[in-house]
C-alpha cells in the first residue's frame, strides 16, 4: 500500500533523508528504530505533508496514488494518520469540536454522508472507551496543559476516530507509563486488520512487546541500514545502537 | 465654510434656543473645543488615529429633526421581546421609539434630570470623562449636550431584563454626524447589564462621536457589551467612562468587527477600595477598517483588581491599535492589574500598534502587561489539516479558537451567540467554507 522510492529531504537546504527505500503491504506492521536525530519524525512530517520539508528527490505511492502531490487533508482523506511526536496545543478547539470537524471533513472527502450529533456521539463513546480516555480531556482545550502522556493518548483517541488504513506513530510510548502503553497498544491492535497497515517509530522495544512487528528497520543518518524480523529489535535492545556507528564507519 | 465652522455654528445657535440647565456646560465645553480644535496626528492620544480626516467632508448635524418612521427595528438584538430598548437615532434619544419595561429603572431626558431629584447626580459627574480625555472630541460631544438621556437604576434593584442601546444614524439621503449622551447611574447594592450596538440605514458616511458616563455606586454591579458591526463608511468615537466611586463590579466587552474609523475610549476610575473591574476586547478587522482601543486604568485607592484582555484578528489593509494606560497612585497599595494584547495579522499589509503605558507610584503592587503580534500559527494549522481537515476549515478553526476566550467573557447566552454568529459567518466567508457551530 506504500512504496517509498529513494526518498530525500531536507530542511533549509540541510539533507535529512538521504534515500530512504521502505515498501509495506497490507495487514503489515513495521518497527523503525534509530537514535536520535536519525530523521525518524522527518520521514513521518515528510510523509504526512508537513510543507517545511523540502524534498529533493524519490517517490512515494499511496494506495497507487502519488503521495508527495497530495495536500495533507488529502492524504488523511485517503487514509494516513500520524500520530505526532510532539502533538500540537490549540488553546480555545477542545478535542470533542476538532474530531468532530475531523470526521466529517475525511467523510466528505472519501464521499460518504456527515455524522449527525448523536451518531457522532456513539462513534466517540466506542472509541473513548477502546482508548481509555476520560471525557473531561476531550472537552478541555486541544493538548493544552496535557501530561505527556495525556496527550499521546489523545493521539491514540483521534487515530481511533478516524479509522485509517496507515498509521504511522511517532514515538507514541514516550511519556507513556507501562499501563499506558499497554491501552496505547490495544489501541492500535483494535484497528489493525489485513487491509490496514501500521508503522511504529520507537526508540525502544517494549512497545513492540504490545504491538509486534512483521519488520524491523534501523534508520540512521537519513538512511535505513539494516532490517529485519522482530528479532532484531531485541537484538538492538540488547547491544544498542553503538554497533551501528561502528559498522558504518567501516562501510 | 468647512465642517468645523458649521459645526461651532450649530454648537453656538444651540446656546441662544436651548435655555435649559445644561446650557452653562455646553457653552464650556464649545469654548473648550474652540481652544482644543480636533487632534492632529501629533496629539500623543491620536496619533495613528487621523481623527481629522472626518471633517473633512459635509455632514447632515443630528440634532435636526428625524423621520419617525425609521426602520431601525433590522438591528434588533436577541431576545429584544423581554428586554428594554433604548434607541438614539442621529444621536438624539427617541423617546417614541424606545421601550423601559424594568421597575427601578429610571430613563429621563438629560435635561430634565438636570433639574428634578437627580440634579445633584448630574451636576456631579456629567462631564467627569473631561478630566481624563482633554482633548476637542469629548468636548465637542458636550458643546452639543441635547437629546441625551439619563440611566438611573434604582438603589437594590437587579435590574431584570438587560438594557439594549441602539445608536442608528440615517444615512439614506446625506452624511450624518451625531452625537449621543449618556449618563448612567447605578445606585448602591444595584445590578444592572448593557448590550449596545449600532447601526446605519442607508449608506452615507457617518461620524458619531459617542460619550457615556456611567457612576458606579457601592456594591453595585455592571455588565456592559458594545458590538461594533457598521458599514465601511461609518466612523465612531466611542467614550465610556466609568467612575466606581464604591466598591463595585464592572465588566465591559467590546467586540469590534467593522466600521471606517472606530475609536474605544474606555476609562475605568476606581475611587474607593476592593473595586473590580473586567474590561476584554476582540477586533477582528479587514479591508481598510481601523479599529483604536485606548483604555484608562486609574487605581486612587487600595486593594482594587483590574483584568484587561483585548485580542485582535487583522486582514486587508486594517489597522488595530490598543493603548493600555494604567495608573496607580501613591495610596493605591495592594492593587493588582493586569493586560494583555494579543494580534494575529492575516496579510501582509494589515497593521497593529500596541502599547502598555504604567504609570506606578505606590510600592507594593501586582501589574502585569504583555502583548503579542503573530501570524497564524503554522504547527497547529499541518495539526489540523493532518487530521483531514481542509486548509480553509483549519484557519477558520484556528482563528474562531484565538477569539474563544474573549468570547466566552460574554455572559448573557443569547448575546454570545449571536456575536459568536457574526464571527463565524465572516470566518465563512472569508474563508468560502461555512465554520462549523
Ligand atoms: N525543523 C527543523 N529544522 C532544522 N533541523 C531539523 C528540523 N527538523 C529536524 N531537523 C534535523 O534533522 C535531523 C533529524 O531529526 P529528526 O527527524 O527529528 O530525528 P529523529 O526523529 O530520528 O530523532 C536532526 O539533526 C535534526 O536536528
Ligand atoms: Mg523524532
Amino acid at each position: 500500500m506504500l512504496q517509498i522510492k529513494d526518498l530525500q529531504a531536507g530542511i533549509e537546504g540541510k539533507e535529512i533523508l538521504k534515500g530512504i527505500n521502505l515498501t509495506i503491504q497490507p495487514g503489515e506492521v513495521h518497527a523503525i528504530m534509530g537514535p536520535n536525530g536519525s530523521g525518524k519524525s522527518t520521514l513521518a512530517s515528510v510523509l504526512a505533508g508537513r510543507s517545511d520539508y523540502e524534498v529533493t528527490g524519490g517517490s512515494v505511492e499511496f494506495l497507487g496514488k502519488d503521495l508527495l502531490d497530495l495536500s495533507p487533508e488529502a492524504r488523511a482523506g485517503e487514509g494516513l494518520f500520524l500520530a505526532f511526536q510532539y502533538p500540537v496545543e490549540i488553546p480555545g478547539l477542545s478535542t470533542i469540536n476538532f474530531m468532530k470537524t475531523a470526521v466529517n471533513e475525511v467523510r466528505k472527502y472519501r464521499g460518504q454522508e456527515a455524522l449527525d450529533a448523536a451518531e457522532f456521539l456513539k462513534l466517540m463513546k466506542e472509541k473513548m472507551n477502546l482508548v481509555n480516555i476520560d471525557k473531561n480531556l476531550l472537552t478541555r482545550s486541544l493538548n493544552e496543559g496535557f501530561s505527556g502522556g495525556e496527550k499521546k493518548r489523545n493521539e491514540v483517541f483521534q487515530m481511533a476516530m478516524l479509522e485509517p488504513r496507515l498509521a504511522i506513530l511517532d514515538e507514541t510510548d514516550s511519556g507513556l507509563d507501562i499501563d499506558a502503553i499497554r491501552i496505547a497498544a490495544a489501541g492500535v491492535n483494535a484497528v489493525r486488520s489485513k487491509e490496514n497497515a501500521t508503522l511504529v517509530i520507537t526508540h525502544y522495544q517494549r512497545l513492540l512487546d504490545y504491538i509486534v512487528p512483521d519488520f524491523v528497520h534501523v534508520l540512521y543518518n537519513g538512511r535505513i541500514v539494516k532490517s529485519g524480523g522482530k528479532e532484531l529489535a531485541l537484538e538492538l535492545e540488547e547491544t544498542g545502537y553503538s554497533f551501528l556507528k561502528n559498522e558504518m564507519n567501516i562501510a | 465654510m468647512s465642517t468645523i465652522n458649521i459645526i461651532k455654528d450649530k454648537a453656538r445657535e444651540l446656546g441662544t434656543t436651548q435655555a435649559d440647565a445644561l446650557q452653562p456646560i455646553r457653552s464650556a465645553a464649545l469654548a473648550s473645543f474652540d481652544k482644543l480644535g480636533v487632534p492632529a496626528v501629533k496629539h500623543e492620544e491620536w496619533k495613528y488615529t487621523r481623527i481629522s480626516q472626518l471633517f473633512n467632508q459635509s455632514y447632515k448635524i443630528g440634532t435636526d429633526t428625524v423621520d419617525s418612521k425609521l426602520n431601525w427595528e433590522l438591528f434588533r438584538l436577541p431576545e429584544f421581546e423581554t428586554a428594554n430598548e433604548l434607541v438614539f437615532i442621529n444621536g438624539v434619544y427617541n423617546a417614541a421609539a424606545s421601550t423601559v419595561r424594568s421597575a427601578g429603572l429610571v430613563v429621563l431626558p438629560l435635561e430634565e434630570a438636570a433639574k428634578g431629584e437627580y440634579a445633584s447626580i448630574v451636576s456631579k459627574h456629567l462631564g467627569h470623562s473631561a478630566e481624563y480625555l482633554k482633548d476637542g472630541i469629548n468636548a465637542l460631544n458636550t458643546s452639543f449636550l441635547v437629546g441625551g438621556v439619563f440611566i438611573g437604576v434604582n438603589r437594590s434593584t437587579e435590574i431584570e431584563h438587560p438594557v439594549y442601546i441602539y445608536t442608528i444614524n440615517d444615512g439614506r439621503a446625506e452624511n450624518v454626524f451625531a452625537q449621543p449622551r449618556t449618563l448612567v447611574h447605578v445606585a448602591a447594592n444595584a445590578g444592572v447589564m448593557f448590550v449596545e450596538t449600532y447601526g446605519s440605514i442607508g449608506h452615507a458616511d457617518h461620524f458619531t462621536n459617542q460619550v457615556m458616563e456611567v457612576v458606579v455606586e457601592q456594591d453595585a454591579r455592571i455588565e456592559y457589551y458594545k458590538i461594533q458591526n457598521d458599514h465601511a463608511g461609518a466612523s465612531l468615537v466611542s467614550t465610556t467612562h466609568f467612575r466606581q466611586v464604591g466598591k463595585s463590579y464592572v465588566h465591559a466587552v467590546t467586540i469590534s468587527l467593522n466600521g471606517a474609523m472606530v475609536r474605544n475610549n474606555l476609562n475605568m476610575v476606581m475611587e474607593a477600595e476592593y473595586c473590580e473591574s473586567n474590561m476584554y476586547g476582540l477586533y477582528f478587522t479587514s479591508d481598510s477598517c481601523h479599529v483604536d482601543n485606548h483604555t484608562i486604568v486609574d487605581n486612587a485607592k487600595p486593594h482594587c483588581l483590574s483584568n484587561e484582555y483585548y485580542k485582535g484578528i487583522l486582514d486587508g489593509a486594517s489597522t488595530g491599535v490598543f493603548n493600555g494606560k494604567i495608573f496607580v497612585r501613591q495610596d493605591a497599595q495592594k492593587i493588582n492589574a493586569f493586560q494583555s494584547n494579543k494580534n494575529i495579522l492575516l496579510s501582509d499589509t494589515a497593521s497593529v500598534y500596541t502599547k502598555p503605558q504604567l504609570e506606578i507610584f505606590a510600592d507594593d503592587v501586582k501589574c502585569s502587561h504583555g502583548c503579542t503580534i503573530g501570524r497564524l500559527d503554522e504547527e497547529g494549522l499541518f495539526y489540523l489539516r493532518s487530521r483531514g481537515i481542509t486548509e480553509a476549515t483549519a484557519k477558520s478553526l484556528l482563528l474562531h479558537s484565538f477569539a474563544v476566550d474573549i468570547l466566552e467573557q460574554v455572559k448573557p447566552d443569547a448575546i454570545r451567540v449571536y456575536i459568536d454568529q457574526l464571527i463565524s459567518e465572516r470566518l465563512g466567508s472569508y474563508y468560502g467554507n461555512a465554520y462549523p457551530i
